[in-house]
């Protein structure tokens, strides 16, 4: 067939396709997506999983390892069949936190870091780089396929050359595709119609050969059935090892395939379609599967023995004359190759301008994320990603030489990607996940990968030298990169995943037990494990501080959405909060809901970066948190310190009141000294002026006379004791009395109080009993007053004991640096109710015996005995009354001053 | 006939005072000094008025007044307080008690003659 028509054939098909990506498009801006929004869409655009590879590579793969190729279906098979639930949870935690790739899922998941999100990048843009090269290489080879046939026309250029055009033709083809817009929601409509049309082609194509096989060059499924029994393919022995090891490569793959997780996850319109595409993909899978082995077979026995089994697919039909049929099988080569580097380099160029060109970007211009249109920038980012990932894809393809068999680099592929598998179900099962466990194992993953299959398949001496392969580094056997630890015997590619899965995942395992996460990592982790639980908070940290204008959101969210959804989005915004216009309060909901929207376009970090920037700070990293921590943590110290001032008033208000109460009490014991006194200075007043009033107007005799006066002036001597007593209680209870401390004998002391209470009754005798030998006894005092309390002891005793023959015992004893002398008579002695007031002012018992005072006496007392450093006290139980007085031997200044 | 004034009051001197006062405007005086023993006197010496102090051993002066109050035979006995504590409360609640007059000390003795003349003069 002639090239020209060849290159014609491809470009009115891709032209075809463009029709129907811009005819959905257009529908689904009208909102008539109903049919784009369908289950056979979603499962259809999920046969992305089968390229080139699996297009033309099954074939070959067959030819040379039998039945082995069934590895790479059986695993899909087994996850949407078996683990559709963790696709479901992949699924919903990418809608609540609208995910835009699996490096924006790691990264959110693990406290937004950009640093994961630039590792799960790089990873996926290394694993990804053989598997596009792949992608050139099968339709390189389809071209030279049919262009060998040509005679005439344009000749076909050397592989080099094809595979240069082929990679520009693709990527201006991506680019007019996965770029024309920047869709809020990086959902891309048109795209995924495309591949489902391309879908149902290579489906077509493969099923068409595989007709023409089975009913055109054989006799149908029986002879296929005993043609596939006498070829060798039959005697492949199985391998467990490697069948088990492939099945779970392939099941990684599907899950982390950057490509796949586009379309299921990013691309995915309703969690319901995953229900339909559980069995409905799988059923694709097989209908893909059925007819590779009859036509490996057939190919086998029909065309020469130096024929390449990859290309069986056109050259069959080709040898038999049947071109149209060699064409569809072209175009279905074609379109598993084109599907799967537009989705795969979309998907590609979506992580590497938000984890790479973005934040690297907005470090170099931090004010771009205020001023300036930043969608061109992000457009323009995605187009150069789409020429790089693409240029990278040719630029392995022609290090690899392009010898190798198809399967074989995609397996490689499958390998790099799966390192990704331990993070991401770690992050969405198992909160103890943290960010630095997720970076050591995809970091030891990715190495591991690199050493032991990346690098060596470009061969031996490419990269790593024939001498390490043999020797190892440095000669250290055990790091032989394809006989790790000394595990020689392996099939490479076991071996590669072996290792570098198990040490990622306990890099993983170990890393994450080992650190602590932060803040945004605990409740990211609770998002995504706790997926399904409405009641968990989700979606991006919560802005509490900081604030921004509206309008500079606006401003910036119009950038990256573009200008009428940036409207409508404010506009309802608003409207949620009850506001007309465009501008809606910039509340943490809002913001929150804001930084979700712009997580669509540009990446959860990005977003959190840009709104952290209108916010006035670059990121939000762990001293931000612990800043807001602090703060808390300040604002709760307040408060706690106005607890302790309220506690402080109250205690204060108590102390007031306390004080307020004594000295109400202290004004009524005023009152009632007060009006006591009256009373005191009343009495003896009455008799004076009655009888100094009745000597001036009357005729007395002078008996009357005498005695009047005598009366009078007894009442003045009342009246003046009364006065010097009360000045007495004044200053002892001030503490301004003068003490005159002396050396004083007791005995002597008790001799002079004895010798001045005598006059009072003189008529009564009393029996002084007293302990002479203890009594012999100096103080240190001021003696003076202590006599004044004794005279006082003793008067009392005098005045109220009322026993027929009054006996009073004075008994005087020492007992450590302290003297106590007892006064004990032999009268009634003092009712118990009474005992508790006899040292208060004024608390005369009786006002029978009125000659010694106003009820002062034991007040003074108790106060010349604190004076004295000493105490008074009625010593109940005596049967008389009997009162005791303490005080020290060795009265001190000090102590006395202590005492007042 | 002298009318009979009971005086119920401790202070000796005061009591000595007043006897001497009435006695020479005469009047028959009784003395007690004790509350108690003064009402007892009231019912046994039947006199025309009685002088009661407020502060008394035994029995307070107010106590000593409401009994009387309460003694039919001696609710409308002219009484008169004599209060050295001076103060608007006693004498309210003396008042309040039923109390003829009231005489704060130190007195005027023409004061004092004046009001128990006024008081005998009445009943």
């Amino acid at each position: 067939m002639p090239f020209n028509i060849l290159v014609l054939s491809c470009l009115t098909y891709v032209a075809f396709l463009f029709l129907v990506a811009f005819v959905a498009e257009r529908r689904s801006g009208r909102g008539t997506l109903d049919f784009l929004r369908s289950p056979l869409i979603y499962t259809l655009s999920l046969s992305i999983y089968c390229t080139a590879w699996t297009f033309y590579g099954a074939v070959g793969y067959a030819a040379r390892s039998g039945l082995e190729f069934v590895t790479i279906y059986l695993g899909p098979t087994l996850v949407f069949v078996g683990w559709w639930w963790v696709l479901r949870k992949l699924v919903r935690i990418g809608r609540q936190q609208r995910v835009t790739s699996i490096a924006d899922l790691i990264s959110a998941r693990f406290g937004k870091s950009n640093t994961l999100g630039v590792i799960v990048t790089i990873i996926a843009v290394v694993s990804a780089t053989p598997y596009i090269a792949l992608q050139l290489q099968s339709v390189t080879l389809s071209f030279g396929v049919f262009a060998s046939d040509s005679p005439d026309g344009w000749s076909l250029p050397d592989h080099a050359s094809t595979g240069a055009w082929v990679a520009a033709g693709l990527a201006l083809f991506t680019i007019l595709f996965g770029t024309r817009n920047l869709d809020a929601n990086e959902q891309h409509h048109g795209i995924v119609m495309a591949i489902a049309v391309e879908a149902v082609v290579k489906f077509a194509a493969l099923v068409a050969v595989g007709v023409f096989v089975v009913w055109g060059l054989s006799d149908g499924p029986a002879d296929i059935s005993a043609k596939i029994a006498a070829s060798p393919i039959a005697d492949w022995d199985l391998q467990p090892g490697r069948w088990t090891g492939l099945i779970f490569l392939s099941a990684a793959a599907v899950i982390c395939l950057p490509r796949m997780f586009q379309v299921m996850v990013v691309e995915n319109a309703d969690e319901q379609h995953l229900a339909r595409a559980s069995w409905a993909f799988p059923a694709y899978l097989f209908g893909m599967s059925l007819f590779i082995l009859p036509i490996a077979v057939v190919g086998l026995e029909r065309l020469p023995a130096g024929a390449n089994p990859d290309m069986f697919l056109l050259t069959l039909p080709l040898s038999e004359g049947q071109g149209a049929l060699a064409m569809l099988a072209f175009l279905g080569g074609f379109s598993s190759a084109t599907s799967m580097v537009i989705v795969e380099s979309i998907a590609l160029a979506t992580m590497l301008s938000n984890h790479v060109v973005m934040p690297v970007w907005l470090w170099l211009r931090p004010a771009s994320a205020q001023r300036g249109d930043l969608r061109w920038i992000v457009l323009l980012a995605r187009r150069l990603c789409i020429a790089a990932v693409l240029a990278l894809g040719y630029a392995y393809y022609r290090m690899s030489g392009g010898s190798a068999a198809l399967a074989a680099i995609g397996l490689i592929a499958f390998a790099g990607v799966a390192q990704v598998l331990p993070a991401l179900l770690g992050g969405i099962f198992w909160r103890g996940a943290t960010r630095t466990g997720a970076a050591a194992g995809l970091g030891v993953g990715f190495a591991i990968w690199a050493y032991t299959l990346f690098l060596p398949s470009f061969g031996p001496g490419a990269v790593i030298s024939a001498e390490v392969f043999a020797q190892g580094p440095l000669g250290l056997g055990w790091l032989r990169p394809q006989a790790l630890f000394g595990t020689t015997g392996m099939d490479p590619l076991i071996h590669a995943v072996f290792w570098s899965l198990v040490l990622n995942t306990a890099a993983f395992l170990i890393g994450s037990l080992l650190t602590f996460p932060d803040p945004v990592e605990r409740m990211q982790g609770a998002a995504f494990v706790n997926a399904f639980d409405d009641e968990v908070q989700t979606g991006p940290l919560g802005w509490t501080r900081g604030q921004a204008e509206p309008e500079a959101l606006l401003i910036m969210a119009q950038r990256i959405l573009g200008d009428d959804a940036a409207l409508s989005f404010f506009e309802a915004e608003a409207a949620a909060q009850g506001k007309q216009g465009y501008l809606p309060d910039p509340t943490p909901d809002f913001v929150a809901a804001l930084e979700r929207r712009l997580a669509g376009s540009v990446g959860a970090a990005t977003a959190h970066a840009m709104i952290s920037q209108l916010f006035g700070r670059a990121t939000v990293t762990v001293e931000d948190l612990l800043a807001v921590a602090n703060e808390t943590a300040q604002i709760m110290e307040y408060s706690a310190r106005l607890e302790l001032q309220q506690d402080e008033l109250s205690r204060s208000a108590r102390q007031l009141r306390e004080v307020n109460e004594k000295l109400t009490q202290l004004s009524v014991q005023k009152d009632s000294f007060l009006s006591q006194i009256s009373h005191e200075l009343r009495t003896p007043m009455t008799s004076i002026r009655a009888f100094s009033e009745i000597m001036t107007e009357a005729d007395l005799q002078p008996a009357e006379v005498a005695a009047y006066g005598r009366i009078i002036h007894e009442e003045a001597i009342r009246l003046t004791r009364l006065l010097d007593d009360l000045l007495d209680l004044t200053v002892l209870e001030n503490g301004s009395v003068q003490l005159n401390l002396e050396m004083a004998n007791l005995g002597q002391m008790i001799d002079r109080a004895l010798a001045a209470s005598c006059h009072i009754r003189p008529e009564r005798s009393f029996d002084i009993q007293r302990t002479a030998g203890s009594e012999e006894v100096f103080l240190k005092t001021d003696a003076d007053r202590l006599v004044q309390v004794f005279i006082n002891l003793l008067s009392n005793a005098r005045k109220y004991c009322d026993a027929r023959d009054p006996v009073l015992r004075i008994v005087a004893r020492q007992k450590g640096g302290r003297v106590m002398v007892d006064f004990i008579d032999n009268g009634a002695g003092i009712p118990k109710e009474s005992q508790a007031v006899i040292f208060e002012k004024f608390a005369r018992l009786s006002d029978e015996a009125r000659a010694g005072g106003a009820g002062l006496g034991l007040a003074i007392c108790r106060e010349v005995m604190a004076n004295l450093g000493g105490t008074i006290t009625y010593l109940p139980g005596q049967r008389g009354a009997a009162f005791r007085v303490t005080l020290p031997l060795r009265l001190e200044k000090r102590e006395a001053a202590g005492a007042a | 006939m002298a009318e009979r004034v009971l005086l119920i009051e401790d202070e000796p001197n005061i009591a000595e005072a007043i006897r001497f006062i009435l006695g020479r405007n005469g009047c028959e005086v009784f003395v007690q000094t004790d509350g108690r023993d003064g009402l007892a006197a009231v019912a046994r010496l039947q006199p025309d008025l009685v002088i009661l102090d407020l502060m008394l051993p035994g029995m307070g002066g107010m106590e000593v007044l409401q009994n009387l109050r309460m003694d039919p035979a001696t609710r409308n006995l002219p009484v008169m307080m004599l209060t050295a504590k001076g103060q608007g409360r006693d004498r309210e609640a003396a008042t309040r008690a039923g109390v003829s007059a009231f005489m704060t000390k130190p007195f005027a003795n023409a004061d004092m003659v004046s009001a128990v003349r006024a008081l005998l003069g009445a009943s």
